[in-house]
């Protein structure tokens, strides 16, 4: 269980690893924590020409506030990420996922932007960053643009991201006060990718939802903002609880879960119906202290 | 013969345990094969080569990481610190002390990681809980002991700590 | 007590010390086989199959040849030029139909992972580019895989044989029907058992070097019996015995799957006699997964009979067990099913049996022997009834198990399953149980849970192991297994002991065992002991580690060489003293004088003496400072142990998930030598039978493609989900041996998966439903609560 052979190059600067990138395109692999592409390396399911470790480029894992937006690089360590202050103070609903990625070691190396960049339809990241609305931020040699998290992720490991183009940063907006996120996930052992998760938000004024967010992950292929859900919370009330059985019901018609041996589709909805109804009552109480 | 060369080598200098280190290798080669075949640390093990186990856990600049999981390459300007390390901080000690005298341990092979793991949760934690210990550990696969006495050994090792206060307090 | 001196002498006997060795393993200082080099070693990968069951062709391997740094590609052309086929075969069942099989698969393969050519290179990298340049076809034939489909039996997992049955065995007392049609209750019970195997976390490793001058071999190996493998290898390479030498250095964990022979070792020693370099291979974990031996693969239905006073008067069993694509070798995937059969009933008293057990083969890796062979399989079922027994009387099953225990007055008793019962405490062992756990308050505890609306569920299994397999077990199925060890004990001019065994040390800690019992049975500091295990070229022949034997089997004979030992040293002091030696003790290294206990010189001085100046001692006088000893058990060819375990289980209403809450075990294994390391043991043990109940699953596709590669597909225990698993003890002796140890290595796994399923359907029996397949799906548990809809797939 080793590599193939492989070239190895350590730009220290971004633009020697654009302009790498750009002569390599898809024989080329981004190396940022390594806690993914590694093994399917070890495996050999994947087998890059050139590896780009962008482990020594300056200021890729800076977390910081820039006006309502919360700036993170997208080297940062998802332990970083986690035990970040400004995290904790901006973007709490990221602080409470992490909790649920992986294991220690993992996280002490892991990177957001790798996760993110990887898509996989169970990872934690990816569903928090489209509740978010966040905005990924990408750079090639040519340029560099800006893709809505929303659009970003397109199927089971599938992204936005051209061959050619590196996660640089994410950019959060930061909410309100009035908003209210919680995060609950099902794995099968602690620190398992997600058999189903929910990443849920909520806007209050005073007992009305104003608007909510509820973004499932590894339920489907990839992570997608549930308007009708969200749509059945809007505008009721939060004492209210014959809601949260309408927006069950409408899950059954809304999603279209994944199947995967162990697990079959019924099993998958009932799971997100059960986060749903958990992530609305701990919402709800949240709301009420 | 033609064919009997090894790879192509880039040459790389990291501090391991204390002492320093250059030496060539390949860009395949992960951090734990270069450590126990490069530099004959055998103490840290390999487990299942895609980072699961846990039986490789190495610490990098401060910080425990899968060796099978980084490339030795990446490892170029580093400080490394494994079990081998003739003098272990006083967390690696305790914990060593502890799992002996509680057979927190029976084959040993998940041993050296389980170790490193409990030594960065004594050093953010000092007086973890039970399902803390629990909790930092999962990571790290123990096949043979059930892992009560490893949760035991870890308490142990923190009241042994908290016991006896010294400097050699790392940073968070 | 026993009159040799067992029981008096006890100072390290009975006494929890940690293992001075595990001192080096805390420091990273073991040394595993791949931590040992040889100068010149090669490293070599394997080819394996990707299809379940095909002819092949291998079509091209010069491209492989030519990969830079590989220096041989090795086909079964090859290999067969200096390693023979071995076949599994069972003299006391001649039917046993298990194809002849080879390090390297010849012209069709039989399972997937099956190595069909092997690369030996450089460095293991570049024996795997090696791998990746041989051009194989394959032509796929219909394969295997589910026991239903063996037995319905419309593909073949070999082409053109009869039949996909291995074996068949049935057995019956007389009364069996006619107790079913008396009986007051009939209660049935289906189980399934997934494959699950073992993940010692340090995979199987061999590193093999052969001497063409001297037609020799070293073989070091990661290996639970250096002297069976070094036999197999011996016969199978055509080599004299002496000339091959197997070193088991610090072995990773076995729990029976570093126990068989395996096609990629025999192929290493073949590449290392081919090539005359030293050559190693190590498992990487998805060939572990893949090819190591799985095990408990079964689908049991049985019925029970209960007269109309509450007593078990008779059972009924059907096992189909798969077997993979071969009988593995030399002790045959059959005797899994067979040591299911044999502990069947367990605890009880159940005068009328019937039984049969069908082996299939399957396009599949083999499975065998795995930590507790076939007793949870037997447990689990045997339990499940019990429980539905009491249901059935509306009684509690614990007083329907207390009035079906064998009591220690029927003792002796031989099940007519074929366990003889001897020295076992059910009755005891459950008391304590009950107390251990504070089941009274549980239960009340329990009733207020579901009040308040908690799933939880409590569930109790007794259980009978046996243990330390005695020569009957293999010699009478004419299979090379040694059951005996020899100890030899020799006493150095500072007094200090060194110990040689054929014992192996695999983690449980039999070093630290033998060298209690040997301080005991001498009389010495334990600290002057040193025990060293697993070379073959130190040891005489003998059994190594396998069926808990140990304490029960090489602890007996150590303790026998202990004494002799002491005897050379009595005789000899006494004789200097001019007093008898039965008027001497020897106690922490010194000899006494009885009864004044005073110190009359030290073993130093005295094997010192005897060492540099036997001119000083009396004439004739010629102490032997090496003894040995050696042998093994006569009677009880299977040693039983006994014990009860429970668990208390919630089930989260949300997913499915089963959490354990809190296991206890309370089990009996005679003397303990050392109670540290056996309640560790039990608790390893405990877990690994969680990890069968709830997690562990080697999952096939139903086209025979294995889906369970990784350490993320296949689910270990691991701390965040274990519950504290508490352990007691009770202690009664075996009777046939001086120090009364039985096997206590595997009464943890025995168990657990019994104790959790019954937890489990206890937890699910408010809502009507159960669940009869390990391990326990979420799924499976939804669906049983009604929460979930459609059918079980
Ligand atoms: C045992 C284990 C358990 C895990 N459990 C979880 C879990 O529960 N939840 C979870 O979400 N993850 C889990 N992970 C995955 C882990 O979080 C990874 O770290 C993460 O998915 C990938 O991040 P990375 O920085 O390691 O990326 P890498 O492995 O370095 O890269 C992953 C992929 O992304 C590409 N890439 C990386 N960075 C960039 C970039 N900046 N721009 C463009 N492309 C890039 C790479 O080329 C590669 O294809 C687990 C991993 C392991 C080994
Ligand atoms: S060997 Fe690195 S995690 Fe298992
Ligand atoms: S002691 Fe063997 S794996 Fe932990």
């Amino acid at each position: 269980m080793k590599p193939a052979r492989f070239e190895y190059a350590r730009p220290t600067n971004l633009v020697d690893a654009l302009i790498l990138l750009r002569d390599h395109r898809d024989d080329a692999a981004i190396l940022s924590g390594g806690q993914s592409l590694v093994p399917m390396m070890n495996l050999r399911v994947a087998s890059p020409q050139i590896v780009i470790d962008i482990n020594s480029i300056p200021d890729m894992d800076e977390i910081a506030i820039d006006g309502s937006t919360l700036q993170i690089g997208a080297r940062s360590r998802h332990n970083d990420v986690l035990r970040s202050k400004l995290v904790q103070q901006h973007a709490p609903l990221l602080s409470m996922a992490l909790q649920n990625v992986a294991h220690e070691a993992i996280r002490n190396r892991g990177t957001l932007g790798g996760s993110l960049a990887l898509a996989d339809p169970a990872a934690e990241m990816p569903a928090c960053m489209v509740c978010l609305g966040a905005e990924i931020v990408l750079r090639s040699a040519d340029g560099s643009r800006s893709v809505a998290a929303a659009d970003f992720f397109r199927g089971i490991y599938d992204t936005a991201l051209e061959p050619d183009e590196l996660i640089t940063s994410i950019r959060i907006p930061v909410f309100s006060a009035d908003w209210r996120f919680v995060f609950h996930e099902i794995a099968r052992r602690h620190g398992d990718f997600a058999l189903a998760g929910l990443a849920f938000g909520r806007q209050y004024n005073g007992e009305i939802v104003q608007d909510c967010r509820a973004v499932f992950l590894g339920v489907e292929a990839f992570p997608r903002r549930l308007i009708e859900i969200e749509q059945a919370f809007i505008g009721t009330n939060l004492n209210d609880r014959g809601t949260i059985e309408k927006a069950d019901q409408l899950l059954a018609s809304s999603l279209d879960c994944l199947e995967g041996g162990e697990y079959p589709t019924e099993y998958r909805l009932h799971l997100a119906q059960q986060l749903l109804v958990r992530c609305d009552s701990e919402a709800f109480d949240e709301n009420r202290r | 013969m033609n064919n009997t060369s090894l790879d192509d080598t880039i040459a790389i200098s990291l501090s391991v345990n204390g002492t320093n280190v250059s030496a060539r290798v390949s860009p395949r080669g992960s951090l734990v094969d270069f450590l126990r075949h490069g530099l004959g640390l055998t103490g840290s093990h390999v487990g299942c080569e895609h980072g699961v186990c846990g039986a490789c856990n190495v610490i990098v600049e401060g910080r425990v990481v899968r060796g099978c999981l980084m490339l030795a390459v990446q490892a170029d300007g580093a400080q490394i610190t494994t079990i081998d390390s003739m003098s272990p901080d006083r967390y690696v000690l305790a914990l060593q002390q502890a799992f002996y005298e509680r057979a927190a341990l029976q084959c040993g092979f998940c041993t050296s990681g389980m170790i490193l793991q409990a030594a960065e949760l004594l050093r953010r934690n000092e007086t973890p809980t039970r399902e803390e210990i629990r909790d930092a550990l999962s990571g790290n696969y123990c096949r043979c002991t059930g892992y009560h006495a490893i949760v035991d050994a870890v308490q142990t090792a923190s009241h042994a700590l908290n016991a006896t206060p010294s400097g050699n307090r790392l940073p968070g | 007590m026993s009159s040799n001196g067992a029981g008096k002498a006890a100072g390290y006997i009975g006494k929890g010390m940690p293992r001075a060795a595990t001192r080096r393993l805390v420091s990273g200082r073991g040394r595993y086989v791949d931590d040992i080099s040889l100068k010149g070693e090669l490293h070599a990968a394997f080819l394996r199959s990707p299809r379940p069951h095909a002819s092949f062709k291998i079509l091209e391997t010069t491209e492989a040849k030519a990969v830079d740094g590989v220096i041989a590609v090795l086909t079964v052309e090859d290999i067969e030029t200096v390693c023979g086929p071995w076949q599994c075969t069972l003299a006391n069942a001649p039917n046993l139909f298990s194809p002849p099989q080879r390090p390297l698969a010849l012209q069709r393969v039989v399972f997937q992972g099956e190595p069909i050519a092997m690369v030996v290179a450089m460095s293991r990298a570049q024996a795997e580019d090696g791998l990746e340049r041989i051009v194989v076809e394959y032509d796929d034939l219909p394969a295997v895989t589910s026991i239903e489909d063996a037995i319905a039996g419309e593909a073949r997992t070999h082409a053109g044989a009869p039949s996909n049955l291995a074996l068949e065995y049935v057995q019956s007392t007389s009364g069996v029907e006619l107790a079913f049609d008396k009986a007051a209750h009939v209660v049935h019970q289906r189980l399934k058992f997934n494959r699950k195997t073992g993940v010692p976390l340090e995979p199987r490793g061999i590193l093999a070097s052969y001497d063409p001058a001297d037609d020799a071999m070293l073989v070091h190996a990661s290996h639970q019996m250096p002297h069976q493998l070094q036999l197999i290898i011996a016969d199978l390479l055509d080599m004299q015995l002496n000339k091959v030498r197997v070193i088991c250095p610090d072995v990773g964990g076995g729990f029976g799957i570093k126990m068989h022979i395996y096609p990629e070792e025999m192929a290493v020693c073949a590449a290392t006699k081919i090539l005359g370099r030293p050559v190693k291979y190590v498992a990487d974990r998805i060939e572990s997964m893949l090819s190591d031996v799985h095990a408990r693969e079964h689908v049991v239905e049985a019925s029970m009979a209960i007269d109309s006073d509450g007593r078990i008067s008779a059972l009924k069993v059907d096992d189909i067990q798969g077997l993979g694509a071969y009988s593995v070798y030399p002790r045959s995937s059959t005797a899994e099913g067979f040591s299911a059969l044999r502990a069947m009933g367990g605890a009880y008293k159940i005068e009328q049996f019937s039984a049969r057990l069908r082996s299939v083969l399957q396009n599949k890796v083999m499975t065998g022997q795995y930590r507790s062979v076939g007793h949870p399989v037997a447990v689990a079922i045997t339990e499940a009834l019990i429980e539905q027994g009491a249901r059935a009387r509306g009684e509690s099953s614990i007083v329907f198990r207390k009035r079906n225990f064998v009591k220690a007055s029927e003792m002796p008793w031989v099940s007519p399953a074929g366990g003889r019962m001897i020295d076992l405490s059910h009755y005891e062992c459950l008391d304590k149980l009950l107390i251990l756990s504070g089941h009274a308050e549980l239960e009340r505890q329990i009733t207020v849970w579901r009040e308040q609306g908690r799933v939880v569920g409590f569930g109790l299994a007794s259980f009978v192991e046996f243990t330390a397999t005695g020569a009957e077990g293999y010699g009478r199925a004419g299979v090379l297994v040694s059951s005996q060890d020899t100890v030899i004990v020799a006493m150095d001019p500072t007094g200090m002991v060194t110990v040689q065994s054929s014992a192996a040390e695999i983690g449980q800690g039999i070093q630290q065992g033998l060298a209690q019992i040997i301080a005991d049975a001498v009389g010495l500091p334990i600290v002057s002991i040193r025990v060293n295990l697993g070379d073959t070229q130190a040891s005489p022949h003998g059994g190594g580690a396998w069926s808990s034997r140990g304490a029960a089997i090489t602890g007996e004979v150590a303790w026998q060489a202990g004494r002799k030992l002491r005897a050379e040293l009595l005789s000899a002091a006494a004789a200097i003293l001019q007093t008898e030696a039965e008027q001497l003790d020897l106690v922490e290294g010194d000899v006494i004088e009885k009864p004044s206990g005073r110190a009359r010189m030290t073993v130093a001085e005295l094997s010192e003496m005897i060492q540099f100046r036997p001119y000083d001692l009396p004439e004739g006088l010629r102490p032997q400072l090496t003894v040995a000893h050696g042998g093994g058990r006569g009677g009880d060819t299977f040693l039983p142990t006994n014990g009860v375990q429970a668990a208390l289980v919630e089930i989260d209403k949300m997913s499915g998930k089963v959490v354990v809450l809190k296991h206890w075990v309370v089990e009996d294994c005679g003397r303990v030598i050392n109670p540290l390391l056996v309640d560790e043991q039990i608790r390893g043990g405990v877990v690994q039978g969680i990890g069968e109940a709830l997690y562990e699953h080697c999952r096939y596709t139903e086209d025979g493609q294995f889906a369970s590669g990784t350490l993320a597909d296949y689910l270990l225990p691991m701390a965040a989900d274990m519950p504290d698993v508490s352990v007691a003890h009770v202690e009664t002796p075996y009777s046939g041996s001086v120090l009364g140890a039985k096997g206590a290595g595997e009464a943890g796994a025995c168990a657990a998966p019994a104790a959790i399923l019954n937890a489990v359907n206890a937890a699910l029996a408010p809502f009507g439903g159960s669940v009869d397949t390990l391990p326990i799906s979420p799924v499976a548990v939804l669906r049983a609560m009604g929460a979930l809809q459609g059918v079980a797939a």
